[in-house]
């Protein structure tokens, strides 16, 4: 480790907090219905929406109501976002003249695009045409994240009224989302990245000989403008198959900067947002402390561990902690540019938030080293987490926590003034404890069966920490992998001719990701349905106090004691193992 | 429920429209405009010939030929490929240095595969270099030299590295050693802002400087 990585993981925290308050308190604005700046621009085009869609935009829904518009509206998406991908073949935009992946891939990748995970089975340079990369995935960039954003808006407002049942407008919350959120920043996200090197153009692909004679054949394409969102809205999916490490999608140290600070950036300012729409600022900070105590935990661990030689590098003979410069480490699959650090870091924020690109291979990171990506997957996204869904995941476990402290005080729990009771507790406990169930469940067959065992790549314990991240990643909605497990099989000619999927993994990981998308959707706005109903009460002398380090300690405790139970075993079968051991396998 | 459903399907369209086709031509447009070349993938031209994107790294080998003089295969029918020591060497790719077909080599920290090919390329670079550098152990090789990078087409090495693999250069190009690392230091990327990021020296740029002012013969 040294001062200068250090250095840029300060600088980094520095920037994202400062950056907090400012786009915050914006969004706040924006799910309030204040006007702002952007609106001059857009308000015809949103008030032309409204119409188009046959809303009155005052027109508040009840939870079930919202929820039911949000399932309605992702299932459509996901019959045309299928369809497209099914379709390139003879659609335009497709001048490498693509086929269709196979059915059971396309269902994977749908319902992984549809559920802002991103998960990847398919090569984006070998698989899909131009139209399915704009039209089909990144729509699903801008969509699935404002759906997430738009229930937690919705969620909020439970957790801020009282004496009623109306949450807000699905369609204003989403409309606002897109046009006052999410474009503003990828446009000016696109242009920093072009700027940088990130290519944009329509132009497919170049061939030259190059210096030394050999051929070589840039892949092209509209890249910017999707890694922008893909950024921004904790999707992931790349546009290249190794993603963020390919120059052409994050080209200079300053785009890694950038790319990296958009991945937490909408996350954290929801910190705010929700402090300012729930008129206790405090509250939100308090978030933002806990989130950030498990950051730190989580890039603490990944730095030093990566900057250790792995058993295979010491095995070779490699002295990769000797010499000069802040690149010394695990640099196998890792870039010069980015070096151990920016790597480490990207890796902790792309697994905090449910965001899934990389700028280096999970898979190559030492064995404890990598247990901060997984970890951090198994605390359930809470840790700034996904556009939205990480707030409202964080909001579940505030109130499971709530609920243990007031056991333990022999109080009512209560949070906000408003008591928590049965329902809440009820519904919070499927809400986050269905996740280890289903992670346990699906990693359990696959690892157990022979049609699971086709998608694993390296042999030994390594096989074993693909697994279980594979299912980890997918049921939380991240998308990062230890890529060489495999759901998708493409023979040397690009263009998906004689390609085939492996149903197993493609259906059981399009399962997982869809049941870990919309039951802890659904479980907060059924929270939030119930507590709009409830009267705050004022705070007394015995109330205990949310905003406090004494309840931060519990709340972090709560999350990673929920993880360690449900995981460790897991854990000590792949990383811990591989950590302890300087065998080969 | 039938309002949700005329509702989305509506909005399906408009926002397919939308963020799928509006946004990402008029941001192609734009950025076209104000960015040219880096839109179009930072090209670098030989000649007015393009030989290359100064954003991707290239393969610097030669072919191995065997007692005929013919190139050698492997098994698979691939030319066998070794490093050209005109040149300076990129690191390691596991994908052949393809900027089309892109993959991570995922092999994990305890992988014998991982093992066996960081001691081929440890030993190929000491072979390559301790002509040139005799001081050179394999205490000495930097990291980057000899573990794969992410992308395939990492178009950066480490300062160590160039600085190592310059003692060749200038012997095999007969080129002044103070020249070279002058050359080096020139296309050498510097951390963003001062502080972001780690240096690298960019090999292309590099080795197209070097042709320029010690063609070979």
């Amino acid at each position: 480790m040294t001062w200068q990585g250090w250095l840029q993981i300060l600088i980094y925290v520095a920037v994202l907090t400062a950056l907090t308050p400012l786009l915050g308190g914006y969004m706040a604005r924006v799910y309030m219905g204040r006007r702002v700046v952007v609106e001059r621009a857009l308000g015809p085009v949103e008030r032309l929406f409204y119409r188009a869609v046959r809303t009155n935009p005052s027109r508040e829904q009840n939870w079930k109501q919202y929820g039911t518009t949000v399932l309605v509206f992702s299932a459509l998406f996901w019959l045309a976002l299928y369809a497209i991908l099914r379709l390139q073949g003879s659609l335009p935009f497709n001048p490498l003249r693509f086929g269709a992946a196979p059915w059971n891939v396309t269902f994977n990748t749908t319902s992984s695009f549809i559920t802002n995970t991103n998960w990847q089975y398919y090569g984006g340079e070998t698989t899909m045409s131009q139209l399915a990369q704009m039209a089909g995935l990144a729509v699903q960039n801008f969509v699935s994240a404002a759906v997430g954003m738009a229930v937690l808006a919705a969620v909020i407002r439970g957790f801020a009224r009282r004496d009623t049942d109306r949450l807000g407008n699905f369609w204003v919350d989403l409309t606002r989302t897109l046009l006052y959120i999410l474009l503003p920043l990828s446009i000016i996200g696109t242009l920093v990245l072009v700027s940088q090197g990130v290519v944009q153009t329509l132009t497919s692909s170049v061939d030259f000989t190059g210096l030394h004679g050999f051929a070589q054949s840039l892949a092209l394409g509209p890249v910017a403008s999707q890694i922008a969102i893909k950024q921004l809205g904790t999707n992931g999916g790349g546009f290249f198959n190794v993603n963020s490490a390919f120059p052409f999608e994050n080209a200079t140290q300053f785009s890694n900067f950038v790319e990296m600070l958009f991945i937490l950036l909408i996350p954290a300012a929801a910190t705010y947002q929700y402090g300012k729409m729930i008129g206790r600022q405090r509250q939100g900070w308090a978030l933002y402390v806990a989130m950030l105590v498990m950051f730190a935990i989580g890039i603490g661990n990944a730095y030093f561990q990566e900057t250790r030689a792995t058993p295979a590098l010491t095995a070779a003979g490699v002295h990769a902690t000797v010499g000069h410069g802040s690149s010394l480490g695990n640099l196998q699959d890792k870039e010069q540019r980015f070096g151990i650090a920016n790597t480490a870091l990207w890796a902790t924020a792309t697994t905090d938030a449910s965001n899934g690109s990389v700028n280096g291979s999970h898979e190559a990171f030492t064995g404890f080293g990598g247990l901060t990506p997984l970890t951090n997957l198994m605390t359930g996204e809470v840790i700034f987490g996904g556009v939205g869904s990480g707030l409202y995941g964080m909001l579940m476990l505030v109130v499971l926590t709530v609920f243990l402290g007031g056991l333990m005080v022999g109080r009512t729990p209560e949070y906000l003034g408003k008591k928590i009771q049965a329902r809440e507790v009820k519904i919070v406990a499927i809400g986050t404890l269905y996740m280890p169930v289903v992670v346990l469940i699906a990693a359990a067959l696959a690892i157990a069966t022979p049609a699971g065992k086709k998608s694993i790549f390296d042999p030994g314990p390594q096989g074993f920490s693909e697994t279980i991240y594979a299912y980890t990643s997918q049921v939380n909605n991240n998308g990062s992998a230890f890529a060489g497990y495999t759901g998708f099989v493409q023979p040397n000619a690009p263009g998906n001719k004689g390609a085939m999927g492996v149903t197993f993994a493609d259906l059981l990981g399009g399962g997982a990701m869809l049941i870990g998308r919309f039951i802890p959707l659904l479980a907060a706005l059924a929270v939030a349905g119930s507590l709009a109903r409830k009267r705050p009460a004022p705070a007394g002398p015995g109330t205990f106090r949310t905003d406090s380090p004494i309840f931060l300690v519990l709340l972090i405790g709560v999350a990673l004691v929920v993880a360690a139970l449900s995981f460790l075993p897991a854990l000590a079968l792949g990383p811990i193992v591989q950590g302890l051991t300087h065998q080969l396998f | 429920m039938r309002r949700d459903i005329i509702g989305s399907v509506v909005a399906i369209v408009v926002l397919t429209l939308g963020f799928g086709l509006v946004y990402p031509l008029v941001m192609t447009g734009v950025a076209q405009g104000i960015f040219p070349n880096a839109a179009d993938g930072s090209k670098v031209e030989r000649d007015g010939k393009v030989v290359g994107s100064s954003l991707i790294g290239q393969d610097f080998r030669k072919p191995v030929l065997d007692k005929n003089g013919k190139p050698k295969v492997d098994a698979d029918g691939k030319p066998v490929l070794e490093a050209d020591p005109n040149w300076f060497q990129s690191r390691p790719s596991q994908s052949d240095y393809s900027a089309n077909v892109t993959f991570f080599s995922n092999l994990g920290p305890n992988q014998k595969a991982l093992a066996d090919q960081a001691k081929a390329n440890l030993d190929a670079y000491l072979a390559l270099e301790h002509p040139y550098t005799p001081t050179l152990t394999a205490a000495g090789v930097p990291v980057d030299a000899v573990t794969t990078s992410a992308s395939g087409v990492d178009p950066h090495i480490s300062i160590d590295n160039a600085r190592i693999q310059a003692n060749r250069i200038a012997a095999v190009r007969k080129a002044p050693l103070a020249r070279v690392l002058v050359l080096i230091r020139q296309h050498t990327d510097g951390r963003a802002l001062g502080v972001l990021g780690e240096p690298g020296v960019n090999v292309l740029e590099l080795n197209l400087a070097l042709d320029k002012e010690f063609p070979l013969r």
